[in-house]
């Protein structure tokens, strides 16, 4: 450390207590071949069609890396539908990043896998909607099961590690055997079972993805018979839903702590779910040099630290833990991003948790033939949803 | 990383072994934290200055023994290998390496 400017660096980088940003989410398109119900994009996405260019986000790639950043995943919507994607992981890969590529593996063919390969991307995650061809086609309003299968054993035979993530909610949790079955016949080394999060489009269906408690407890005991048999040969990461807790969990490890998230658009959020806050504005990195985002823009300190905290929070021994959970999730369920997380059976309003878990024990894990239909991220529907307001 | 033996004490680690960085796993120096840090599918692990330079000795052709020795070289210490057996045992129960022999 006797070289003076990067010394001089460090002092900017840790400026007022801020660590810099090590995880960057580069959400490259809201264009998706698929229609899932769950979908965490924002409900009005169809609003946003005005894309960042190559050199934009090359840009965004070099600086988000000066500051530190050290993950990097390529997201959306579906990345593969912008042909820049094997341009952005070459340079995003030269310039030190793990690069990680979450796909829903339509338009991933041999001769792009092969180029990604070469242009060295580190790893692939593949999503699943079920393990079966009818759940998984019917969520995703698409006919993708067997495309997604062959996909699968093309990622495995150029040799990329893969994460298989499936989205767990009512329909698909008592099929929790058959899609880890799915995951070891496919070689991934994780699976993700991500019980769904009720933001964007997930919480315009709650009412028809939320499971019972019962087939919560079913589905991890499941999970832990399996570990049990399989060993390290794949991990299996198993997260309970928010809303069968009574504490929440930090919000992406502390708001503007370490996670950066790029919209397709040039927004950039503390949180992917964050558009959906208001009386936030959140900076544009087509505007602003990231460094100035990370560090001094009002919508990323906005939550930073205690200070913005209410009561229960404010005085809370156990702040330091949770960070006062969700800010979306507090907006969602009690109208006030800076209210605690209603998941917190300490604060005032964990009564709106507690009805729709009850809710959820009324209505069954079976369909009820009267029952009102889940409506499919598309564009159409998004336009529809956006009218109503 | 099939042949981790759960019931493994740590610390017990063969001498002979040539322990490996598992692939699925990249190790490289990060100036923004002044540390090496483990890179693997979304997630990162910052070592500490011993523990970097343990793993930085683990490419599959050098033993523990001929690990240690060449620390032990490099830092001019001695009664190290104690302390690097029970983190290359803890490393090889993490995932972090492999240890083909």
């Amino acid at each position: 450390m006797t070289d003076l400017s990067v010394a001089a660096q460090h002092a900017r980088a840790e400026r007022a207590g801020i660590a810099p940003p090590l995880w960057l989410l580069a959400e490259l398109t809201y264009r998706c071949p698929l229609h899932c119900a769950f979908c965490y994009n924002p409900v009005n996405y169809a609003a946003q069609r005005d894309e960042l260019s190559t050199d934009e986000w090359l840009r965004v790639l070099r600086e988000a890396r000066a500051l530190g950043a050290a993950q990097l995943g390529f997201s959306g919507g579906e990345p593969l539908m912008r042909d820049d994607l094997e341009e952005l992981v070459r340079e995003a890969r030269q310039l030190g990043f793990y690069t990680n590529l979450i796909t829903s593996g339509v338009g991933l063919t041999d001769k792009r896998l092969a180029v990604l390969k070469d242009n060295g991307l580190d790893h692939i995650q593949l999503s699943f909607q079920d393990s079966t061809q009818e759940l998984n086609d019917f969520l995703s309003s698409t006919k993708t099961f067997d495309l997604k299968n062959r996909v699968a054993r093309s990622i495995k035979a150029h040799g990329f590690p893969m994460v298989l993530n499936c989205v767990l909610h009512r329909y698909n949790l008592p099929h929790v055997d058959k899609i880890i079955d799915m995951a070891l016949a496919m070689g991934a080394e994780y699976l993700e079972l991500a019980n769904t999060q009720y933001y964007g489009w997930a919480h315009t269906n709650r009412a028809q993805l939320m499971p019972t408690e019962a087939q919560l407890r079913d589905a991890e005991a499941v999970v832990e018979r399996y570990r049990k048999e399989i060993g390290n040969r794949c991990k299996i990461f198993f997260v309970v839903p928010d809303y069968y807790e009574t504490r929440p969990k930090r919000c992406m490890n502390g708001w503007g702590s370490v996670f950066l998230g790029v919209a397709p658009d040039g927004a950039a959020l503390p949180c992917h779910s964050a558009r959906s806050l208001p009386g936030l504005s959140f900076p544009n990195v087509r505007d602003v040099p990231i460094e100035q985002i990370w560090y001094d823009s009002d919508a990323f300190n906005r939550f930073r630290g205690f200070d913005w905290m209410k009561e229960p929070c404010r005085s809370c021994e156990e702040k330091t833990r949770d960070l006062g959970g969700c800010r979306c999730q507090a907006y969602l369920l009690t109208q006030d991003p800076a209210n605690a997380d209603p998941v917190c059976d300490k604060s005032p309003h964990h009564e709106a948790v507690v009805r729709v878990v009850r809710e959820a024990a009324q209505r069954g894990a079976a369909l009820a033939a009267d029952e009102q239909p889940v409506i499919f991220r598309n564009d159409a529907n998004s336009r529809r949803l956006m009218d109503k307001g | 990383m099939n042949d981790t033996n759960p019931g493994a004490t740590p610390g017990a680690v063969d001498a002979a072994l040539q322990p490996k960085l598992n692939r699925l796993f990249r190790l490289q120096f990060e100036p923004a934290q002044d540390a090496h840090v483990l890179l693997y599918p979304e997630g990162m692990v910052k070592l500490n200055p011993s523990a970097a330079q343990i793993l930085l000795r683990c490419d599959g052709t050098r033993n523990v023994a001929a690990i240690v020795a060449d620390l032990e070289r490099a830092f001019n210490a001695t009664g190290i290998a104690p302390d690097v057996e029970t983190f290359i045992a803890h490393a090889i129960e993490r995932g972090w390496l492999e240890p083909s022999a």
